[in-house]
This record gives C-alpha cells, sequence and structure tokens, in this order.
C-alpha cells in the first residue's frame, strides 16, 4: 500500500504534539530546543507533502522548507549559545531555575 | 522734520541703561552704577528737549495747526490687512510734552537718588529698575498704536511692581506691591477688552486711524458703532468706558484707588516718579490721546470720566487732611489732583475755545509733575533726616532744613494755588473750564481746592513748625549737594512754569488756544486756597489742641476719614468673604476633586488592574508557551468554527 496525503499529515501532526509535549514537560533546554525542531520539522513535513500531493509541478513548498531549515540552523545556533552562557552563569540549563527576567 | 534716530535714541538709552545695570550692575560697577544710569538719562533728557523744542517751535507746526507726525513706523505683527500691531512713535504736542516731563522728572529723581540710596545693597538693582520704567513711560507716551501703548502699560505696571516691592524684606511692601500690580491688571482687563471692542468697530489699532474712522460723522465704522448698543449704552461708549477704566486704575480714580496710599512702601523718589509724577497719569494721558473720540463721538463716556474725576478730587482731598504719615498725604493729594485733570478733561469740548478743559488739564499735568515731584523728594529728604513717616515725629526742621523748607514751600503755595506759582495757573484754567461747562463740577473742585490747601500747608506746618526741634545725636544735615539740586531745579519749575503760555502749544485740535486771564474769576479760588493756609497755620503752627477739639467733635466722620471711609475694608470683604467663598472656594473644590479626582482614578485604576495581572510576567518560559499555545488554539477554533 502505497502512503497518501492523510498518512503524513497523521505522522506530522503526531511529530507536531510530540513536540508540543516535549517543550512543555521537559526542564532541560537542550532538550526543549530538540522539540522546537520536531515542531519545526513536521511543518515542513506538511509543506512536501502537500506540494507532492497537491500541486505536484509547483516547487514552492521545496523552497520554503529549505528556508525553514536554513532558519532553523540559525536559530538553534542562537539557542545554543543562550544556553551555553546560561550554563556559565548560572551553573544549570534547566529552565525552571532560570526565572529571573519577570516582574 | 528731525532726524528719527534722536527720538529712538530717547527710548533706547534707558532701555541700554537698564540691560547694563542689570546685567552687569551687580559685580562688576556697582559703584558706578547711579553715575552711569545718571549720565545715560542726561543724555536721554536733552535729546528729548531737542525733540520738544524742535517739535514746537521749528517744523510742528503747518499752516498753524501743529501735526501729527509719525517719524518712525515698524509693522510688528499684522492680523489682516489693516489690522496690525506696529510699533511706531507718534509726535504730537502731548507727546512731545510728556517726553520733556518724564525725562526731566525721571533725570531729577537719578540724581536724587545718587544720595538718598547711597549705601544701598541693591544699589544697581535700584538703578536698572529706574531705567525700566523710564523706558517704558516713554514707549507708553510714543506710542502710535492702541496696542502698543498697552504693551507699555503693562511693562509700566511691572516697573511699578517691582519698585514699591524695592525692600522686599518687608512684608508690608512686599503686600503694597502685590495690591498695586493685582488692582491695575484688573482695571487693565477693562482697558484690553476695550480696546479689543474698539479695534473690532474701527478695524484698525493705528490711533490716527481709529481717531479718524471713529469721529467722521460719514464715516460706517461709528454708524454701526454707535447704532449697536448693549444695556442702553451704545457700543462704543462701552468701548470708550472699558478703555477708561485701565485709566481709571492706572490713574488711581474712585474707586480704584486703593493701591496708591499703600504703593509709598516704596523708596520716596521712587514715589515722586511714579507715583506722582509720571506713571500715574497715565490714565490721563490716555483719556487724552483718545480724547477726539471721546469728545465727538461718545460724549456719555466722557461725562463719567467728568464724573469719576470730580468725586476722586474731592473724596482724595478729604482723606488726605486727616492722614499722619506724610507720604500718605501726598498720596492722596496725587490721587485729588489726577482727579482735577480728569474732569478737566471731562468738562470740556473737541476744539476751540470750548476745548480750554484740555489743554488745562495738559497744563495741570505739567505743572503737577514739577510741584508734586518738588513734594515728594522734599518729602523723601525729611524721612532721610528723620527716619519716620510720621508727622508726629517732625516738627521745627525749618531752622536744620533750610533749602528743604524753602522748595518745600515753594511747591505747598503752587499746589495751593497761589499766585503766582504754577499751580495757579493751571488750576485757574481747570476752575473756568469747569465752571463754562458743568456747575457741578466747578464747585466740587472750588472746595477741593481749599481743602488742597489746608491739607498741604497742615503737612508743611506740621513738619517744618509745630514743636521745637530736638537735636539729637547724629547729624547729617540736610542730605548733600545730589539731593538738594534737584530740589532747587523743581522749585524754580514749580514757582515759574505756570508763565508758560501753554495753549499755544497744546490744545485739542492742534490750533493755538489763547487762554485770557480773568482777574475777578480767580478771587474766589484763591481768597478760598488762602483761607486754607490760615486756618492751617492756626491749627498747626504753633502745638495746640484746637485740631484734636475738631477731630474730637467730628468724631465717627473723623474716625471714617482716617480709615480712607474703609474702602481697604470693603474691598477686602469682597475678595475675602464674597469672592474667595463663593467662587474660590466651589472653584478649588472642583478642581481637587472633580478634575483631579478623575486623573487619580485613572491612575490608581490602572495601577490596581497591573497588581492583579502582573503575575502573568513569571519568568517562567513553558508557562508563556503554554498561553501562546492556548492563545493559538482559540485562534484557531474561532476562524474554524466561529468565523462564517
Amino acid at each position: 500500500m502505497n502512503p497518501g496525503l492523510t498518512h503524513i499529515l497523521f505522522i506530522s501532526i503526531a511529530l507536531f504534539f510530540i513536540g508540543v509535549f516535549g517543550f512543555f514537560t521537559r526542564r532541560n533546554l537542550i532538550t526543549m530546543l530538540m522539540s522546537i525542531e520536531l515542531i519545526l520539522n513536521s511543518v515542513n513535513l506538511n509543506f512536501i507533502a502537500f506540494n507532492k500531493y497537491v500541486w505536484p509541478d509547483k516547487l514552492t513548498g521545496l523552497f520554503f522548507t529549505i528556508f525553514v531549515i536554513v532558519i532553523a540552523a540559525a536559530e538553534a545556533a542562537v539557542a545554543i549559545a543562550i544556553i551555553i552562557n546560561l550554563y556559565r552563569n548560572y551553573q544549570t540549563i534547566d529552565v525552571e531555575k532560570v526565572e529571573e527576567l519577570k516582574y | 522734520m528731525p532726524n528719527p534716530i534722536y527720538i529712538i535714541l530717547i527710548l533706547l538709552l534707558p532701555l541700554a541703561s537698564f540691560l547694563i545695570m542689570g546685567i552687569f550692575g551687580r559685580n562688576h560697577i556697582k559703584n558706578a552704577s547711579g553715575i552711569i544710569s545718571t549720565t545715560l538719562l542726561f543724555i536721554t533728557a536733552c535729546l528729548a528737549f531737542y525733540v520738544a523744542y524742535g517739535y514746537f517751535l521749528e517744523f510742528g507746526k503747518v499752516n498753524g495747526v501743529y501735526q501729527k507726525l509719525i517719524p518712525f513706523k515698524l509693522t510688528w505683527l499684522e492680523f489682516s490687512k489693516g489690522v496690525s500691531i506696529d510699533l511706531g512713535i507718534l509726535l504730537d504736542p502731548i507727546t512731545a510734552m510728556m517726553l520733556v516731563v518724564v525725562t526731566l522728572i525721571s533725570l531729577m529723581v537719578h540724581i536724587y537718588s545718587l544720595g538718598y540710596m547711597k549705601g544701598e545693597e541693591r544699589f544697581s538693582t535700584y538703578y536698572a529698575f529706574l531705567g525700566l520704567f523710564t523706558f517704558s513711560m516713554l514707549g507708553l507716551v510714543v506710542a502710535s498704536n492702541i496696542f502698543q501703548i498697552y504693551m507699555f502699560w503693562e511693562l509700566v505696571g511691572v516697573s511699578s511692581f517691582l519698585l514699591i516691592g524695592f525692600y522686599f524684606e518687608k512684608p508690608s511692601a512686599v503686600a503694597a506691591s502685590k495690591k498695586a500690580f493685582i488692582v491695575t491688571r484688573f482695571a487693565d482687563l477693562g482697558f484690553l477688552i476695550g480696546i479689543l471692542i474698539l479695534s473690532f468697530n474701527a478695524g484698525t489699532l493705528d490711533f490716527q486711524t481709529l481717531i479718524q474712522r471713529l469721529t467722521s460723522p460719514e464715516s460706517a465704522e461709528l454708524k454701526s458703532a454707535v447704532a449697536s448698543s448693549f444695556l442702553g449704552i451704545s457700543t462704543l461708549s462701552w468701548g470708550m468706558i472699558l478703555v477708561f477704566m485701565g485709566g481709571a486704575g492706572k490713574s488711581a480714580m474712585f474707586p480704584l484707588h486703593i493701591w496708591l496710599p499703600d504703593a509709598m512702601e516704596g523708596p520716596t523718589p521712587v514715589s515722586a516718579l511714579i507715583h506722582a509724577a509720571t506713571m500715574v497719569v497715565a490714565g490721563v494721558f490716555l483719556v487724552a490721546r483718545l480724547f477726539p473720540v471721546f469728545a465727538i463721538s461718545s460724549p456719555h463716556a466722557l461725562e463719567m470720566v467728568g464724573n469719576v474725576g470730580a468725586i476722586s478730587a474731592l473724596f482724595a482731598a478729604v482723606i488726605a487732611c486727616t492722614q499722619t504719615d506724610i507720604k500718605r498725604v501726598l498720596a492722596f493729594s496725587t490721587m485729588s489732583q489726577i482727579g482735577f485733570m480728569m474732569f478737566a478733561l471731562g468738562v470740556s469740548k473737541y476744539g476751540g475755545e470750548e476745548g480750554l478743559g484740555y489743554t488745562a488739564s495738559m497744563f495741570h499735568l505739567f505743572t503737577h509733575a514739577l510741584f508734586k515731584a518738588l513734594l515728594f523728594l522734599g518729602a523723601g529728604a525729611v524721612i532721610h533726616y528723620v527716619h519716620s513717616n510720621d508727622m508726629k515725629d517732625m516738627g521745627g526742621l525749618r531752622k536744620v532744613m533750610p533749602i528743604t523748607h524753602l522748595t518745600f514751600l515753594i511747591a505747598c503755595l503752587a499746589i495751593a494755588g497761589v499766585p503766582p506759582f504754577a499751580g495757579f495757573f493751571s488750576k485757574e484754567e481747570i476752575l473756568l473750564a469747569a465752571f463754562h461747562h458743568n456747575k457741578m463740577i466747578y464747585w466740587i473742585a472750588l472746595l477741593t481746592s481749599g481743602l488742597t490747601a489746608f491739607y498741604m500747608f497742615r503737612l508743611y506746618f506740621n513738619i517744618f513748625w509745630n514743636k521745637e526741634h530736638h537735636a539729637h545725636g547724629e547729624h547729617h544735615g540736610e542730605g548733600g549737594f545730589v539731593m538738594m539740586m534737584p530740589l532747587v531745579l523743581l522749585a524754580a519749575g514749580a514757582a515759574f512754569a505756570g508763565f508758560i503760555p501753554f495753549g499755544k502749544f497744546v490744545s485739542s485740535d492742534g490750533l493755538p488756544l489763547e487762554s485770557e486771564f480773568h482777574l475777578q474769576f480767580s478771587i474766589v479760588p484763591v481768597v478760598l486756597g488762602l483761607t486754607g493756609i490760615f486756618i492751617a497755620m492756626l491749627f498747626y503752627k504753633k502745638q495746640n489742641d484746637k485740631s484734636d477739639k475738631i477731630a474730637l467733635a467730628l468724631n465717627g466722620f473723623y474716625k471714617a476719614t482716617y480709615n480712607k471711609f474703609y474702602f481697604d475694608e470693603i474691598y477686602l470683604f469682597i475678595t475675602k468673604k464674597i469672592i474667595f467663598n463663593f467662587i474660590g472656594r466651589p472653584a478649588a473644590w472642583f478642581d481637587k476633586n472633580i478634575v483631579d479626582g478623575m486623573v487619580n482614578a485613572f491612575g490608581n485604576n490602572t495601577l490596581a488592574v497591573s497588581e492583579k495581572i502582573k503575575s502573568f510576567q513569571s519568568g517562567k518560559v513553558q508557562q508563556y508557551a503554554i498561553y501562546f499555545l492556548s492563545g493559538v488554539i482559540g485562534l484557531a477554533v474561532l476562524f474554524i468554527y466561529l468565523w462564517k
């Protein structure tokens, strides 16, 4: 049986909510960053799937995916830099312990 | 026509004096400031004499009529075509006369103050203020535009305020300066409204155009201004009455006179300059400036000027008889004499023989400036010697202060109207004008001039005769040359200024007015004046209890007069009890509770709400993410199911 659009969308949604769940429940900043990557990749999957099944002769979805990957890479670099700095100052990367910036 | 630069310099030199003394005086040229100011003023006075001489005798007259010349004019602020505030110079007989009076008296006061204010801590500040005042007063008299006169009008008000409050460490001086400023400012409100009414009706602010439009019978502006009316009085008359209200405030006319006696808190030379000779006659000058409009187009307003003047003259003369502070006696006498000038204008008509009152008023302004400045400066010398304002502390000073005594006597004779001193001639003309046009005012004036002679000689005898002078330790004599010279010069003026054929130079329409002299007419006032002097001599030459007995006999009336008919108390009652309680307090309550309350409520509510919701900002990243996600889900639900 060939996988159809629905299957891929199902995987995409699953991936998205796994990412969201991870983002909410993990306390480790690195893990949270990874969850964000999952969310982003679920979106990428969506783009690709729609591009392939709905407008097979266009490349728009593909390009968007490439954009998202590039942005995600940049974002990861920035996020990791922040996490490293956090660690240097607080000796921890537990998100619960880093809550100075509030009212 | 002279080079206008001379006339502009007359204004600029006192201004320069003010700026130099104000900026550098305190720290750099403190001791020289008096000399520098006086020198500048001397040049100013010379220029003023030169201009006045040229105007009256050389270029002012064309075909026997004195012209109104505009040697300089600068459009400063143009509202619309024809309506603009100009800074200009209007040269006509009264301006030329006032230039002489103001600069002459100012120069005398400058010289006199060199001695009187010597050793004063704020010596240079004093001269700076004198410069400012002289500049403003000169600007007022040369103004060619009704708004320009208003600006300088306020400037003289400010300099008067500054000088009354010169000894600001004395609470009474502070109160007096505030009182003077507030009362005159209140009157100036009327003046401003009057200006607006006049300029709205005439469509111009320029004096000459305004007068021309509001006097020629065929002009459309005059017709509309007379046709429309409010409360039974035509718009034009309302405008003129309001303008006169400003003049009455500045000239201390009844019932806006209450500030003048208190203004005597200032240094005495200042009283001589501002509150006797120049600033207080600004109101008379204003009425004279607009005289054609008063006389031709709104006789009702002019009648009011006459009545107010007559009431003030009598009222002040009665009060002056009971005061014991010598400067206050002089202040009330000033008010009374200005009343004379006012009603002289009030009984006058425009043009020819009928315009005698106008000439008389200006003549009296001129002579009064001389002898009243002299009286004040003489009183200053006495105060300088005795260190007291009260005539009870004086007496028998004629031996220790011979020059002051003699000059003071001349001034008293002049103000009492004894021939051949200056006051006699001007007062005679005023009485003649009143006699021809308003008998009621004539009788009031006659009575007042008798009273004038009485209270002036009461003052004179109390200072220089009465009890014997007991010399006490410190003796610095009369005051040096700088204080005596102005006295002597002014005394010469007070003695001989009456012989100037004034009518030839100043008249309502510019044509020379031959004032004939009626011997039989002047018998009554002179006899009355001499009677006043005689009674004063009887009472006060030697120490006796005659005056006290009379005061006792007239107990209630005497007390009321001594307390200036309780006018201060009435004003205080009106302001404190009525205005403060029924207008001030409710307004303050409204401001505090409604206006402030609204603003405060906004602030407090914002604060309370933000206090409640600030825990949203918890610093926990994952909480933010939950809010964010629920928001997105909410929006998604909204878009998918509810958005049709």
